[in-house]
């Protein structure tokens, strides 16, 4: 669906890109998890400088970023930072990737709002979705889930590809794999869907993709630490344990129009922007 | 009937014999602007002709190129199809197992061929042998309707409707499993296979028909002793490709399986599927990877069986032709 949205609005602007000749396109293509924000940028922005016109598609990071190595975007969105390969082949081509990181966005567990579950450990996470962990039913947490006669714990994740299931991995599990057996799904609004009308399930997503019909319970690190529930003020604090930061990557030094656009989303708009979409800002930022 | 209706059948019967070689003499003679229209033409209509071998060939040289990398370096034929562990982007231990992946695809392929063959032969026998006049034209529309809706909407079917019904009816956790994606691959290939097995039930000649029903058969002794019988390579050969576009179909299974690496031993587990896993992973892979050229090497899989499958295909009926 947002791929869908994303590509009308770049056919949209494409379209009224063609009739003043003096705007200046920048193409903007990468991440699923910062797809709608960005979008939100690009259309805020046109009503800052009409004379810039902001094209965004989504993808996923490995396109953006590809697209940036073949040179045929300006900014690539991530929500993984660059691999040492893809920035060797970056300067093969000519081209020098810029890390920006414009803002953080805060990993929720989610469960069926019948789900009584409160808490998670990391170590509870990593028995659930680790290769070798030995949690396979609800009981075995000591929960009993009313709707989810099977027991059973219907893990929910991504496709082994995406920046959310790379960045979960390496947070929860660290050097583990993932468990065989769990429903990868292709998005994260398929994941919280999912989740939503399956009152077995355990699933995981950036915080702003949650709806009103799923649970996300607190995370702490271990059984002394506290369990902090997620949220954008507790991702702007780092007090919540798995928040990752989102990049935008640039040729060299962004330049001229670019450079404009990227300074104003670091900038008091853009961030506020971003924090209203449910993702916590680069830096402290007073929003109204 | 008015007389210039009568006068013209005579009219082109008389003229054509003649005109036609003084045209094409006259247009040798000076190579026009029509000559070249024509040549133009011809040209276009070869290039057309020859272009489903061009795309085969492009297509097939294309998935070579970026998977045989892999094939000749990191890969293990019998891990390949023997273990189940798909794990492309394990930081410690990358394996690329594409067996439970085969049998994902496999397993939602046979039961969709479980409700699809009689659906589809229902339909085929009932559209070619039994209707008549305007509800035969109304089925074949409708059925050719029904090829024509999206796999995505197939898949959107899939996810939101059959995945609660199957829960609330077998009581499972998750509705998305081999049964769901099973009856959905079924509807999307039963009309195709209607289509094809109605023609394979129109090429027998009437002839056939006719000198049963003088022999006092009834009319379902004429489909089930001579009609069928008669035509098995073709309805053979509707069945293979149905299961070649079940091996296809991306859209609607990565929606309706539940998308898990798992060997299935019921119908009520999740799987998932060889296309599924492309589809889903190739566009967030880095280009020239290991785990890009293992993608392209599944291609190359799909790619062989399809072809095998519609090759079998267009052999059984080339049987009937023979005949």
């Amino acid at each position: 669906m947002n791929r869908i949205v994303g590509s009308l609005v770049v056919l949209s602007l494409a379209a009224c890109g063609g009739e003043g000749g003096s705007r200046a396109l920048i193409q903007n293509k990468g991440s699923d998890t910062l797809v709608n924000v960005a979008q939100g940028w690009a259309e805020e922005y046109a009503q800052v400088d009409p004379s810039i016109v902001v094209a965004v598609t989504g993808g996923g990071s490995g396109t953006g970023i590809s697209a940036l190595i073949n040179g045929s975007v300006d900014i690539a969105n991530s929500s993984r930072e660059m691999k040492p390969g893809e920035i060797s082949l970056a300067r093969n081509n000519g081209v020098t990737p810029k890390q920006m990181v414009v803002g953080y966005d805060a990993l929720a567990v989610f469960i069926h709002p019948d789900n009584p579950a409160e808490s998670f450990t990391f170590a509870q996470l990593a028995a659930i979705y680790g290769e070798d962990g030995s949690v396979d039913s609800w009981s075995q947490l000591g929960i009993s889930v009313p709707g989810c006669d099977s027991d059973e714990i219907v893990r929910v994740s991504r496709q082994n590809s995406s920046g959310t299931y790379v960045y979960f991995k390496e947070a929860i599990l660290g050097e583990r794999d993932f468990k065989l057996g769990s429903r990868d799904m292709a998005g994260s609004s398929e994941v919280v869907e999912l989740v939503e009308n399956t009152p077995c399930a355990i699933g995981y997503s950036g915080l702003a993709y949650a709806t009103e019909h799923v649970k996300m319970p607190c995370l702490s690190t271990d059984d002394e630490g506290d369990c902090v529930a997620p949220s954008v003020a507790a991702a702007i604090d780092f007090s919540y344990p798995v928040a990752r930061p989102l990049f935008m990557y640039t040729n060299g030094e962004p330049q001229g129009a670019v450079k404009k656009y990227l300074d104003w989303i670091l900038g008091d708009e853009g961030q506020c922007l971003l924090q209203s979409k449910g993702y916590a800002p680069a830096r402290e930022v007073a929003c109204s | 009937m008015t007389p210039t209706d009568m006068s013209r059948p005579a009219d082109i019967s008389t003229r054509q014999p003649d005109s036609a070689p003084h045209r094409a003499r006259d247009d040798a003679d000076r190579r026009g602007f029509d000559w070249y229209v024509d040549k133009a033409v011809q040209l276009i209509v070869f290039v057309g002709g020859i272009s489903a071998i061009i795309f085969i060939f492009g297509i097939f040289i294309f998935v070579t190129r970026e998977g045989v990398g892999f094939l000749f370096e990191g890969f293990d034929l019998v891990e390949f199809f023997t273990s189940p562990r798909w794990m492309p982007t394990s930081s410690s231990n990358p394996t690329y197992g594409a067996a439970a992946l085969i049998l994902g695809t496999a397993s939602v392929t046979g039961l969709a061929m479980i409700v699809a063959v009689p659906f589809s032969l229902g339909a085929a026998v009932y559209i070619g042998e039994f209707a008549t006049g305007r509800s035969r034209e109304t089925l074949k529309v409708l059925v050719e309707l029904l090829a024509a809706i999206p796999s995505v909407v197939w898949g959107f079917i899939g996810l939101s409707i059959m995945n609660s019904l199957i829960v609330r009816i077998f009581d499972v956790p998750v509705g998305l499993n081999v049964l769901n994606a099973g009856i959905i691959l079924g509807l999307m290939a039963a009309p195709i296979m209607t289509t094809i097995a109605e023609d394979a039930l129109r090429a027998v000649p009437d002839t056939y028909r006719e000198a049963a029903e003088a022999m006092g058969a009834t009319r379902w002794q004429v489909v089930w002793r001579v009609v069928l019988p008669a035509s098995k390579n073709g309805l053979m050969a509707a069945v293979l490709l149905g299961v070649g576009r079940g091996f296809g179909e991306t859209m609607a299974v990565l929606m309706a399986t539940g998308h898990s690496i798992n060997i299935p031993d019921s119908i009520f587990d999740s799987v998932r599927a060889l296309t599924a896993t492309i589809a889903a992973e190739l566009g967030e892979t880095a280009v020239g990877s290991e785990h890009y050229r293992a993608l392209f090497t599944l291609g190359i899989f799909l790619f062989i069986i399809t072809f095998l499958i519609n090759l079998t295909a267009d052999l059984v009926v080339r049987g009937t032709g023979d005949r």
